[in-house]
Parts: C-alpha cells; sequence; structure tokens
C-alpha cells in the first residue's frame, strides 16, 4: 500500500513538472527555472558541506558559467544553448581543476577564505575590464537556439525551464550516485576524522579534489542556465554575497538529501518575490532571524523538519540513514 | 610631474591605509580572541557612520561650534560599541561554545543580514551626509598639491589607535588576561580568568573599532546602503594578508593594500581591486597565517 502510494505521489509531481508551463503563470514558471538552475549551484555547496567545507566563493563559477554563455555569444557569435552549457562545463571543470590544487589543502574558515579571495579575483576583472566584460552593466545574451532550432520568444520560457528540468535532474541524478560512491561516503568521513580517512589508505586530498571539481561543474553549469534564462549577465553574479546566498540556500535546506537543495532553492526564491513586493525593508532581516533559527534550534534545515515528521507519522519506518 | 604623483600616491595610500587599518583591527583582533570571523563587523562600521551623521546633522543643525562635531563622532562609536557590542557578544556568540569556527561565520552572516535591514528601517534609502567636520579643517597646501586637512588628520588618528591598542594589549592587566585567553580559553577559565568577561569586553572593543571607523570615514563619503557589504570584504582581504588575529599584521596589511590599491589606481585604473584580491589570494596560498603569522599545526 505505501509503495502505490509512494508511486502515486512520484508520479504526480512528475506529471506536475511536465505540465509546469501550462499549469502555471509565466512569472511562476521563470521562478522555478531559476530555482532549478541556482539549484544545481547550491547542490555544489552542499555536496562540500559533506566534508565540512563551506564555500563563501561558490559565485566564482555561477558567474564563470553565465559569463561563458555571454562571452560565446559576443565573441564567436555562437548562441547554440547546448554548445554554451557544454563549454561551461568544460571551462568550469578546468577552473575547478586549477583551483582544486590550491583549496583542496585548506580547511574551515581558511576554505572559506581562499574561495572567497578567488571569487573577488574574478568580481574584480569582470568590473573593471569593461571592454572585455560590459563592466557594471553587463552583457546581454541573445535567446539562443536550442539544438539547432530557432526559439520563439514566445515559447522561450517554456523551453527554458525543460533545459533547467533536464539539467536540474542530472545534476539530481549525479549526486545522488555521487552520494552513494566510495567517494561520497569518504567525503563524509573527511568531515568526521581526516585521520582515520588516511589509516583506511585513502587520500584526503584527492576526496576533496574529486568533489570539489564536481562542485565546479555544478556551479558553472547553474551560472550557464540562469544566463541563458535571464538573458543578462553581470559582476554581481561573482560578488561575495551571491555566495553568501548560496550558502544560505544550502543550509536553509539542510545536508540531509540531495533533493533539499532544489526544494529550498525554489522556496527561497518564491518568498524572495513575494516579500520584496510585500516588504522591501524587511526581506533580509527575516532571511536572517532564519538563519539564526536554523543555527541555535534547528542545524538539519528544511529536510531535518522533513524527516522529523515523517518521523512522527511512521515512528517504526526504518532508521537507515538517508542520504 | 613624477616626484608630484608619487607624493600624492603616498598620501592617497596612507590615508587609505589609515581607514583600513581602522576598520580591519577589531575584526582581527575579535578574531584572535574569540575566533568568530565577524562578519558583522560591516554593520557595525555602517551603524557608526549612520549614527555619527545623525549627531553631526544635530551639531550642525543647532547651529553649534563644528569642533562639537568631532566629539559627536567619537561619540557615535561609542554608543555602538557599549551598546550593540556587548548584546551580540552576551546573547549570540556565547551559545556557540563548541561549535566550529564556519558556524560562527554563518551567525555573524546571519546578523549582518538583519542589520542591512535595521539600518534601512531606521535611516532610510537615501544617502546622509556628514561633511561639516570635513569642511571645518579646511586645507594645506604640500608642495604644488592642495589637500584637505581631515583625511590627513585621520592618518595620525589611526596610529594613535594602533598605538593605544598595543599599549591596551602590551601593557596592562587587560592585555595580559586577553593573551592568556587568546592562548588557552580552558585553561586560563581553570586559573580563575573570567573568559565570558574578557571575550565580552575584547568584542565590545572590537564593536567599537569598526563603529570608530564608519564615524571617522563617515565625512568623506556619503553614507547608503550596502557599505557594510563593501567594507567587510576588503577588511578581510587586509587582515588575511596580515595574519588572522594579528594586530600588528593589520597594520602592516593595511599598509600594504592601502599603498597597492592606490598605486594601481593612479597608475592602472583597471586592476585596483584585482590587486587587492591577488595579493591576499598569494599570501592565502604561501603564507596562510599572514605575512606576520607564525604556523599552526592544524587542530583535527
Amino acid at each position: 500500500m505505501r509503495r502505490v502510494f509512494k508511486g502515486l505521489g512520484l508520479g504526480l509531481v512528475g506529471l506536475g513538472l511536465l505540465g509546469a508551463p501550462w499549469l502555471l503563470p509565466g512569472w511562476l514558471l521563470f521562478l522555478l527555472s531559476l530555482a532549478l538552475a541556482k539549484g544545481l549551484v547550491v547542490l555544489g555547496v552542499l555536496v562540500l558541506m559533506w566534508g565540512g567545507l563551506v564555500s563563501f566563493g561558490h559565485g566564482l563559477y555561477f558567474a564563470a558559467g553565465a559569463y561563458t554563455v555571454a562571452f560565446l555569444a559576443k565573441f564567436l557569435g555562437v548562441r547554440e544553448a547546448a554548445l554554451g552549457l557544454l563549454a561551461a562545463a568544460l571551462l568550469n571543470g578546468v577552473l575547478a581543476g586549477l583551483l582544486g590544487l590550491f583549496l583542496s589543502r585548506y580547511r574551515a574558515i581558511f576554505f572559506g577564505m581562499l574561495s572567497v579571495a578567488f571569487s573577488m579575483i574574478l568580481y574584480a576583472f569582470l568590473l573593471k575590464f569593461y571592454f572585455i566584460t560590459g563592466g557594471t552593466d553587463g552583457l546581454r545574451v541573445p535567446i539562443p537556439t536550442v539544438l539547432g532550432f530557432e526559439v520563439s520568444a514566445r515559447d522561450i520560457r517554456t523551453v527554458n525551464y525543460f533545459v533547467n528540468l533536464v539539467f536540474g535532474l542530472l545534476g539530481l541524478f549525479a549526486a545522488w550516485r555521487l552520494s552513494r560512491s566510495p567517494l561520497g561516503y569518504l567525503m563524509r568521513g573527511v568531515k568526521d576524522n581526516e585521520v582515520r580517512v588516511e589509516y583506511m589508505g585513502a587520500s584526503v586530498k584527492a576526496t576533496v579534489y574529486g568533489v570539489y571539481l564536481f562542485s565546479g561543474v555544478l556551479g558553472g553549469l547553474g551560472g550557464a542556465l540562469v544566463a541563458l534564462s535571464v538573458g543578462h549577465v553581470a559582476p554581481d553574479l561573482a560578488y561575495w554575497t551571491t555566495s553568501g546566498e548560496f550558502v544560505f540556500v544550502a543550509i536553509l535546506g539542510g545536508t540531509g538529501s540531495v533533493l533539499s537543495p532544489f526544494l529550498a532553492s525554489a522556496l527561497f526564491e518564491l518568498v524572495r518575490n513575494y516579500a520584496i513586493k510585500l516588504s522591501p525593508y524587511t526581506w533580509q532581516l527575516s532571511l536572517g532571524l532564519v538563519l539564526l533559527g536554523i543555527i541555535f534550534f534547528y542545524p538539519e534545515g528544511l529536510w531535518g523538519l522533513y524527516e522529523w515528521v515523517k518521523g512522527r507519522w511512521r515512528p517504526k519506518s526504518s532508521s537507515k540513514p538517508s542520504i | 610631474m613624477l616626484t608630484e604623483r608619487l607624493l600624492a600616491v603616498l598620501f592617497d595610500g596612507l590615508i587609505f591605509g589609515a581607514w583600513l587599518f581602522l576598520v580591519s583591527a577589531g575584526l582581527t583582533f575579535v578574531y584572535g580572541v574569540l575566533r568568530v570571523l565577524n562578519v558583522a563587523h560591516g554593520s557595525f562600521y555602517a551603524l557608526g557612520a549612520y549614527l555619527a551623521a545623525t549627531l553631526v546633522g544635530l551639531v550642525v543643525g543647532r547651529g553649534l561650534s563644528p569642533a562639537l562635531t568631532y566629539p559627536a563622532l567619537v561619540l557615535a562609536a561609542l554608543l555602538v560599541g557599549l551598546t550593540v557590542g556587548p548584546a551580540m557578544e552576551r546573547l549570540l556568540l556565547r551559545r556557540l561554545a563548541g561549535r566550529d569556527e564556519v558556524t560562527g561565520l554563518l551567525l555573524t552572516f546571519a546578523v549582518l543580514l538583519i542589520f542591512e535591514d535595521v539600518i534601512k528601517l531606521i535611516w532610510g534609502v537615501t544617502p546622509w551626509a556628514a561633511d561639516a567636520p570635513y569642511g571645518a579643517l579646511g586645507q594645506l597646501k604640500l608642495g604644488a598639491v592642495t589637500y584637505a586637512v581631515y583625511p590627513l588628520a585621520l592618518i595620525g588618528v589611526a596610529a594613535l589607535m594602533g598605538v593605544l591598542l598595543w599599549f591596551l594589549t602590551g601593557q596592562t592587566a587587560f592585555g595580559k588576561l586577553v593573551s592568556a585567553v587568546i592562548a588557552d580559553r580552558e585553561v586560563s577559565a581553570a586559573l580563575g580568568v573570567d573568559v565570558g568577561r574578557v571575550s565580552n569586553l575584547a568584542f565590545s572593543l572590537g564593536t567599537f573599532l569598526a563603529a570608530l571607523g564608519g564615524a571617522l570615514v563617515a565625512p568623506m563619503i556619503s553614507v547608503v546602503p550596502g557599505i557594510s557589504v563593501e567594507v567587510i570584504v576588503i577588511a578581510f582581504a587586509v587582515t588575511v594578508i596580515g595574519g588572522l588575529g594579528n594586530v600588528a599584521g593589520a597594520a602592516l596589511g593595511a599598509l600594504v593594500v592601502g599603498l597597492v590599491r592606490t598605486s594601481a589606481l593612479y597608475f592602472f585604473p583597471e586592476l585596483d581591486l584585482f590587486l587587492v584580491y591577488a595579493l591576499m589570494t598569494l599570501v592565502l596560498i604561501f603564507r596562510p597565517y599572514g605575512l606576520f603569522g607564525r604556523a599552526e599545526i592544524r587542530r583535527i
């Protein structure tokens, strides 16, 4: 019976996601698209948190991915979404591969500081080299072609949504596989006790490096998707407050599941949209209070809350750790 | 021509460095004592600046002598240091005992977010000006270059604060207690040091310094929302370059960053921020405990 309900629920969610362009008003669909794209970046922040590492510089990959798409259009005249995403993934892989060499040696506060420093270097570059990057005005990203097909301005929202949905699901699947792979288990071991991980014969550095690489690619893809969806890129994408927002959403969702970044991201975009309309001067205030609440009372985030509710309903449910 | 330019770079660099020292000395001191990297330091800076603007406005509005605006600046910083500082340490930071440093960072980030809006609610979003103390000091001719006196005085104030801090931490009983707490919180507590009180005082002192930085710079800038966010990241760069927790290092870091950024602005304007963060990165990679710092064994 439970399985039937579960299957039914999943089916409904699936139908809802597929039918969203026809069920939801345009602005809500756009928010959902953004939430999916940013959810990928948050997922990148989350996988590092398995190892106890908090990246306060993921705006770096977010911006690098977004500007990759913008530069392709500006300098090479390439508008193809697939090429943009591929280039963003490759470039950010290389970038994470380089920076990871340094970052994988750092822990705790130093990891955070070095990631901030890297992201601020990119920010300074994007801001000041305006003859390449457009400076504070940023760059416009033209409406993309998707796999060679021209998309009309009327359909672009729907198309963007499905592109983001596909990548969101791919990212989700990859992170889920990672969480059950030796690398994922090692990363959680790094958080608990690095010395023991080394004694088992595994390399802590290589573990952190591997996960960081994955995290950087996710960040770049998220940035590229946002650039395609919004049609505009600006240096603020790399600023430390953007990175702080990703960390916030990751903590809001909790590290309990690879699904939580997307749920938290959707909630965040939705609440922000309303909060800014209703009370623009108390939006950050409420964010701060929520973050304080999570730190002091609910370190497991929203996912922990969900697990708790589930536990209350079915006290005898299996106690295997859900990742 | 070139010597004049170099002189200008030197003065502007020193002025910028003085400001940087004021805002980063408290940050690095607080990290040294409490092991909390305080993102909300930027908010205290902004609070100091806004409160200073309000008080200066009051003084000028009542037609009082402009000389009274200077104590008003210090009063603004004292008010912030004596209220917000102790309250935040007592109500929030003390509850973090035993949690890791990253949690402290997140907590102070939350406080920064809260203050961003609190400031907007109190002072609105239109810029505030507090230029009376700036204008009252007039100008000074150095060779062919004319300088406003106020920024030059800032260098003196920063130097004075440096000496006071050195005296307070190195030559007084309070300084000895602080050193004991920095060296080992638990052993200090076991020996009868009131660690909570020392932390509270140290944090309040850090808050005061941030607010003082804001109050003193308020006459030179237009006070707008968002200055807290800008100042904190450059203060991070300075403290990292000087070594986290090291006040003397912060002075050196402030000087280096001040001169580097000013030279960049004069000679290669595209590179100004870029150089600052590149420097921060290089220091983190090659000397993670700062140009002045000693290596520490990582605690696992």
